[in-house]
């Protein structure tokens, strides 16, 4: 019973959270209230049984991500800068369109019917999780750890300030 | 509010459909990036509620979510050096401003 409510609140939570991300005005304050989603999803993927990747989700969302927007925000446009006007057309454009996307999918989902799976192998350790890894996916593992290097050598490449 | 498949499926629909509206509507690239984080983690969301409930190896939407963890990492690296390089250059981060590749 208990669990039920808070379940409910999470969700409550994550989704006003996320709905203030995309609505505030001002790009800082929608930077933390998407702090407060993501804090939402970690604590909803904790009731998925995936802790490992709740706590990922803190660590390289919230630590990482979240802190790099803020520097990045206050790096490129100052807090005095002033706020651009709405176009009310295009806003009521990608409103019908974000509809759109959300009443097919739930019809989507709403009429499948999923089938059981026939194996089943209830392990949700992270030991499991690192045999998968390591043993089962190393090439893809390999790539991530590609992407990121390059990502991080580009990243610093861009940013790099060749004007003097 | 019960927790089964569907109730996982319906808030990850909310999530992305926010980060459609969001990425359709802002013309701010922080913005947009914001929309950008959404849509992932409503995928992440999918992958782990679909792991509970119907996958036969429970690590498998993990290792997804891990490497969807990953990916946006890169992408958050990548995007905010090149805002930080626009707002250098063209003193702006509207992307209706920045019509200009080459630097």
């Amino acid at each position: 019973m208990i669990s039920e409510i808070v379940f409910g609140l999470l969700v409550i939570i994550t989704l006003a959270g996320a709905f203030c991300a995309v609505t505030l005005k001002r790009i800082f304050y929608s930077i933390l209230s998407l702090i407060v989603a993501l804090f939402g999803l970690a604590c909803l993927f904790i009731y998925l049984n995936s802790e490992f990747i709740a706590v990922m989700q803190v660590i390289v969302y919230i630590g990482a991500i979240g802190v790099a927007m803020i520097f990045a925000i206050m790096l490129s446009a100052p807090a005095t800068q002033k706020l651009q006007e709405r176009n009310s057309k295009k806003i009521f454009k990608a409103a019908a369109v974000g509809l759109l996307f959300f009443v097919g999918l739930t019809r989507i989902f709403w009429r499948t019917v999923w089938p059981a799976p026939a194996v089943k192998i209830d392990d949700f350790s992270v030991k499991h999780l690192g045999e998968l890894l390591l043993a089962q996916y190393p090439l893809a593992f390999e790539v991530i750890s590609l992407v990121l290097l390059v990502a991080i050598l580009g990243a610093i490449l861009i940013s790099r300030d060749t004007g003097t | 509010m019960s927790q089964s498949l569907n109730s996982y499926l319906l808030i990850s629909a909310a999530l992305f459909s926010l980060g459609i509206y969001g990425l359709l509507a802002r013309r701010n690239l922080i913005g947009m990036l914001i929309a950008i984080e959404l849509i992932l983690n409503a995928a992440s969301l999918n992958f782990l509620a679909f792991n509970k409930f119907l996958s036969p190896d429970k690590g498998w939407g993990q290792v997804f979510s891990i490497f969807i963890i990953g990916l946006a990492a890169a992408e958050v690296a990548i995007g905010l050096s090149i805002i930080l390089y626009l707002s250098r250059g063209s003193k702006t981060i509207n992307i209706e401003d920045v019509n200009k590749l080459k630097g």
